[in-house]
């Protein structure tokens, strides 16, 4: 286990290094720069520039550069954001990033797979024609059509809950302070929840439904087990595995989907730093991003393979 | 002369009596299981019908997707004035609006996946067929790219080369490939196992034809089942893009750019979200719909 693990990682760095160096020519192949925008600038002011942020070198040596100052974990300065390193701007956009997306993928793990579980049960009952109803709408509304819609709904019409800000208002922080710290929270982290809800009760209820139909449980129902008894400690496990697969790409799509729910929500998280980035040509910006966020994935996906070699018996892990 | 027409009579009549007698192949049992299926034929119908309202619809309409009507800024869906859906804040007629951005949604779904589907599997295939150690590379290369996250390879590609609808194209087509490529090896290992395959080396057939005619024929079916859930997938990664900005450029219109927009206005007028929302959501129900019962059409595991 350990040394799959250790093996992983070392795979990591390869990957990583693709990565960077994709990104990095990506960037700088294309025509034009950072500086294009502002035309008024003198021709010399703009050589000054691009010489302060070694632009003005041949692209292998910038790459070089680059490359040794990311393996010192050193992103370099931004260029939008004057005075700031991208270091800098990680340490902020990062909390808020991590807080929104780890807070919905708990809520989308806890609620999509209790829906999943509670349809798998009443197969073919109305509760699970509604449940299935509501995962497909959950697939067929994006997140970027919920989020207006709560927004307008909850923070504009019923004023419970505020709306593109990290203030604290709406009726919900004044009927009970303990929670106003998170009021902020609540819209963004469920609309960024809401489609991998939807997925992860599709995915649970096949896999239950699958489940429950092996001998194991026929024979656990035989000896005279409770129906509780019965789905807690024997089906839940082996069922949970489908769902503990995909794992990985909901978090890949958790982390895209906040680039969106920032930028509707205002948020001052990595999402929005990265698209301000790009659209600006910030290079150093964009590339730490990438490289944080694929770090990221990277990681997830190999905890979600350890976990998968520990729950089921089936797989080998070496 | 006589005797070659008769021959070919005789041919004629042994292929019809042939077809008299011929067993139900496995594509006309999925025909008949998919035609059961009442979400899937509601699917398809409701869809030819948005493909069509996509076609013909802009050119119903008293107005052109350049008229600005300057009496009817941001008027509310009406029947007298003509503006069926309403008009947005520069008084464009809504109804235009969204059948011009179905169209061009519907074929960036359409062309981004034929893209992803002519690299995946003729990547797929080659790699499955070739097998050993070629095989192991290519998909390690696979696996490599699965762990990036390319949403934002796509969002450097369209801003770092220009807002082009082509680009756009290729850029999320070069990107969602991998699925397709994984699933089109997965069979072509398992297809080339069989003994038909090995007759036809047997008898000469190069790697082309053999990949071409014996080994594709055979992986149909999962990539068909996957391409109706790439286009859906597809439309959305472009209104994800037309939302932050990035996508289509005006003056073609999207239903991803009519959603953004809309989304500013919601409160002063709600019908500039919502009716382009909703068909990108039935659009959504349709093809998942489809989806599903092309795949318990065409998985004989669970007949």
């Amino acid at each position: 286990m350990t040394s799959y693990a250790l093996r992983r990682l070392i795979i990591a760095a390869p990957t990583l290094f693709m990565i960077v160096t994709l990104s990095f020519f990506m960037m700088h192949l294309a025509p034009g720069g950072p500086f294009d925008a502002e035309a008024s600038l003198e021709p010399e002011v703009i050589a000054n520039l691009e010489a302060a942020y070694d632009l003005d070198k041949p692209i292998i040596v910038q790459y070089g550069f680059y490359l040794g100052k990311v393996a010192r974990g050193d992103f370099g300065p931004s260029i939008i954001y004057i005075d700031r390193t991208v270091t800098e701007l990680l340490v902020i956009g990062l909390p808020v990033s991590i807080k929104l997306g780890l807070s919905a993928m708990i809520l989308a793990l806890a609620v999509g797979g209790s829906l999943g579980v509670i349809a798998a049960l009443r197969r073919n009952s109305l509760t699970d024609y509604a449940v299935m109803g509501v995962a497909m709408t959950g697939i067929a509304v994006p997140s970027f059509v919920m989020a207006p819609l709560m927004s307008l709904l909850f923070g504009v019409v019923l004023k419970i809950l505020p709306v593109a800000s990290l203030e604290p208002r709406g009726g919900l922080a004044e009927a009970l302070p303990m929670l106003a710290p998170i009021t902020p929270y609540i819209l963004p982290v469920v609309a960024l929840a809401l489609p991998q809800i939807a997925i992860l009760a599709r995915l649970t209820r096949g896999a239950m439904i699958e489940t429950l139909r092996q001998n194991y449980i026929r024979t656990a129902r035989a000896k005279g087990l409770g129906q509780r008894n019965v789905v807690w400690t024997h089906a839940l496990k082996s069922a949970s595995l489908p769902v503990i697969s995909y794992l990985g790409p909901a978090a890949a799509s958790i982390l895209t989907g906040s680039v969106v729910i920032e930028q509707i929500f205002q948020l001052p998280g990595m999402g929005r730093f990265f698209i301000q980035g790009a659209i600006n040509r910030d290079y150093p910006l964009v590339l730490g991003i990438v490289v944080v966020y694929a770090l990221a994935v990277i990681l997830l996906n190999l905890i979600v393979d350890l976990m998968y070699g520990l729950l089921d018996p089936k797989v080998k892990v070496e | 002369m006589a005797l070659l027409a008769a021959q070919r009579n005789a041919h004629e009549a042994l292929m019809a009596d042939a077809a008299a007698i011929k067993g139900r192949s496995l594509w006309e049992d999925a025909g008949r299981r998919f035609r059961a299926n009442k979400a899937a034929m509601a699917g398809v119908i409701v869809l030819g019908l948005i493909s069509l309202c996509a076609i013909v619809a802009p050119s119903l309409s008293p107005y052109t997707i350049d008229d600005l009507d300057w009496m009817n800024i941001g008027a509310p869906p009406s029947l007298e004035n003509g503006h069926w859906f309403g008009t947005d804040d520069t008084g464009k007629d809504m109804f235009v609006l969204t059948w011009i951005g179905a169209r061009v949604s519907l074929i960036i779904g359409v062309m981004t996946t034929a893209v992803a589907l002519s690299i995946g599997v003729i990547y797929g295939a080659t790699a499955g067929y070739v097998g050993g150690r070629t095989d192991n590379a290519m998909m390690r290369f696979v696996d490599v790219l699965y762990a990036l996250p390319l949403l934002f390879f796509i969002i450097i590609l369209v801003t770092v080369f220009g807002r082009n609808i082509y680009l756009v194209f290729l850029a999320i087509g070069c990107v969602e490939w991998l699925t397709m490529a994984r699933i089109v090896r997965g069979q072509t290992l398992s297809v080339k196992q069989k003994e038909f395959i090995e007759a036809a080396r047997a008898s000469g057939a190069g790697p082309a034809a053999i990949i071409g005619r014996h080994v594709l024929p055979n992986v149909v079916g999962p990539v068909i089942v996957y391409v109706t859930l790439l286009v859906p997938t597809n439309i959305l990664v472009e209104s994800y893009l037309s939302f932050l900005g990035l996508g289509v450029k005006e003056p073609l219109t999207s239903w991803g750019v009519l959603i953004s927009r809309g989304a500013n206005s919601i409160e002063s007028a709600p019908w500039l979200l919502l009716i382009p929302a909703t068909c990108l959501a039935i659009t959504m129900f349709c093809f998942n719909f489809i989806g599903d019962g092309l795949r318990d059409a065409l998985d004989p595991k669970d007949r």
